[in-house]
């Protein structure tokens, strides 16, 4: 064999290795999981309250936990596309959009402990919004945020500009042709910006303690208390209460955040008017 | 005489440092077909946007020197979309939206206020078989314009600029990604439309500035070398570089 075969030989083991390890890697984790949780998943599991020390199901908390993912994107994704709206349609490079950039990057590398401590004093104390779902949502939009703006900003780049030209060459407004043409074109990228933001807001334990509590009934409302299913695990596990229940609860939130991806993603597909 | 439609003076155009147009002067007549013509890169497609000022979506260019559309200054206290909505464009590289064929022809008259189905529909209809492509389209008005083939998507584009009914139409080399047949229909189409229109035509085919053109412009490196009725500069021109252009020896 050559050396030049060789070497590429070499490298294709690496590949396969690299490629393998992940996979297996993520693969082990769902098997773990699935074999730890699963034995917990009954009917009455996924339909219950909680009840006592580590009784009953999680029915409010699911729950829970959707709400804060709703409310959380509808307040985060129209602030985050439009900010990539003016950042890339309308901002000239300058100060500003050097300062915004700075703001969102600097906002993407805060551990999510700070946001939880700054939503604690701002949202629930300062605003005197109480241990709350919308203190949650509100503290969780801050963190997806550059996640929204960038993911938006690039499918706006990705927009042809021969689209905005021939928009605007018909003497149609430049509103116009943003709503129009460049964001129905854009719609997959955004799409993408909201999966990635969802899995981040399912994931979070840390910013949803100290904002949204960790009572474990079902919020009454957007101004009720609630724990997550994320938070439900970590107290589980940290209390030592069950760790069956908490496997059991993993695997819920491990088949909520692939349902979710999922469905996003055909929805996503669907909306995608430049594949025909 | 003939009448002026768009009138060019002195106009210099800046790409930051780099000059694009020097010094142009030329008049456009209405209902005449103007041909521009000249070797890659100096400056047809520029010149055309500088008479619907689509130029101005370019980040550092500076423009100098006055047109005027029917002796109004475009450059000054104008209303942009009113500009545009009278002087159409097509693109050199096929554009239609990601959109259905229908809503790309209406896209323009809905942009001006047309909203009755009725009327968009004969709007459409219209400028499709102006454009001849009716018939090739219109079993699948609901398609997307992303799935025709290149020519097709040409045709559909100048349906689109001819559904807002500007009064002058700018073609940016509308028939370069067309088939001789295509090309032809095109051809017999600028015919038909200047008898309401105005048109401007950015070609690299001397034949076909022969053919359809009334006058042509020539030019060369930002500048127009020359500028007279086409039989004109085809039988006669005036400077040695547009005779050498003409006949091939360069460009
Ligand atoms: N947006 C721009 N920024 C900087 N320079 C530009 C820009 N657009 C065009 N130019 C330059 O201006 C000159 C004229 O370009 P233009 O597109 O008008 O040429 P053209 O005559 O239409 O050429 P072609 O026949 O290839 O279409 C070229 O040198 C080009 O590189
Ligand atoms: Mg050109």
């Amino acid at each position: 064999m050559s050396n030049r075969k060789l070497k590429d030989n070499l490298t294709k083991i690496l590949i396969y290795a690299a490629s393998l390890l992940t996979v297996g890697v993520l693969a082990w984790i769902l098997i773990y999981i699935t074999i730890n949780g699963i034995g917990e998943i009954s009917l009455e599991f996924l339909t219950s309250a909680p009840e006592g020390e580590s009784g009953g199901g999680i029915l409010p908390i699911i729950i829970n936990t959707l709400y804060i993912i709703l409310l959380t994107i509808v307040i985060s994704t129209p602030i985050g596309v439009f900010a990539a709206i003016y950042l890339v349609e309308y901002a000239k490079p300058g100060k500003i959009v050097r300062i915004i950039r700075f703001a969102t990057e600097s906002l993407a590398g805060i551990p999510s402990i700070i946001f939880g401590l700054f939503g604690y004093i701002f949202f629930v104390t300062v605003l005197n919004l109480g241990w709350s779902i919308l203190s949650g949502a509100l503290t969780l939009s801050i963190m997806v945020l550059p996640t929204m703006v960038r993911t938006t900003e690039e499918s706006l780049k990705a927009v042809p500009d021969a689209y905005r030209e021939g928009s605007l060459g018909l003497g149609a407004s430049k509103l116009r042709t943003i709503r129009k043409v460049v964001l129905p074109s854009a719609i997959p990228g955004i799409v993408t910006g909201i999966i990635l933001s969802i899995g981040r807001i399912v994931g979070e334990s840390a910013a949803v303690y100290f904002t949204a509590g960790m009572v474990s009934r079902l919020a009454k409302g957007f101004l009720d208390s609630g724990r997550t299913l994320a938070v439900h695990m970590y107290l589980l596990a940290k209390e030592g209460i069950s760790f069956e229940k908490a496997f059991a609860t993993a695997f819920v939130l491990v088949v909520i955040i692939l349902l979710i991806n999922f469905s996003a993603n055909k929805i996503g597909a669907s909306l995608d008017k430049t594949k025909v | 005489m003939n009448k002026t439609k768009l009138s060019v003076k002195n106009l210099n155009l800046f790409y930051g440092d780099f000059q694009a147009l020097k010094n142009i002067d030329l008049e456009v007549e209405s209902n005449k077909i103007t041909a521009l013509i000249g070797p890659s890169g100096c400056g047809k497609s520029t010149f055309l946007k500088t008479l619907n000022r689509m130029n101005d979506l370019v980040e550092n260019v500076k423009i100098e020197g006055k047109v005027s559309l029917d002796g109004e200054d475009i450059y000054n206290n104008i209303d942009v979309i009113k500009l545009r909505k009278r002087v159409g464009m097509v693109f050199q590289k096929p554009n239609p939206f990601p959109m259905s064929i229908y809503d790309n022809v209406a896209y323009g008259p809905r942009a001006h206020g047309i909203k009755r189905k009725a009327k968009l529909d004969e709007i459409v209809e219209t400028s499709l078989k102006q454009a001849a492509i009716w018939d090739e389209v219109k079993d699948r008005l609901n398609q997307n314009a992303l799935g025709l083939s290149g020519g097709q998507q040409q045709r559909l584009c100048i349906a689109r600029a001819l559904a807002v009914n500007p009064e002058v139409l700018l073609m940016d080399e509308p028939t370069s990604a067309l088939d001789p047949i295509a090309t032809q229909k095109i051809e017999e189409l600028t015919e038909e439309l200047k008898e309401k229109y105005t048109i401007v035509i950015v070609t690299h085919s001397m034949q076909q500035a022969g053919r359809i053109s009334d006058n042509t412009a020539f030019f060369l490196l930002g500048e127009v070398i020359e500028f007279s009725e086409t039989a004109k500069i085809f039988s006669n021109p005036e400077d040695k570089r547009t005779e050498d252009y003409i006949t091939g020896r360069f460009g």
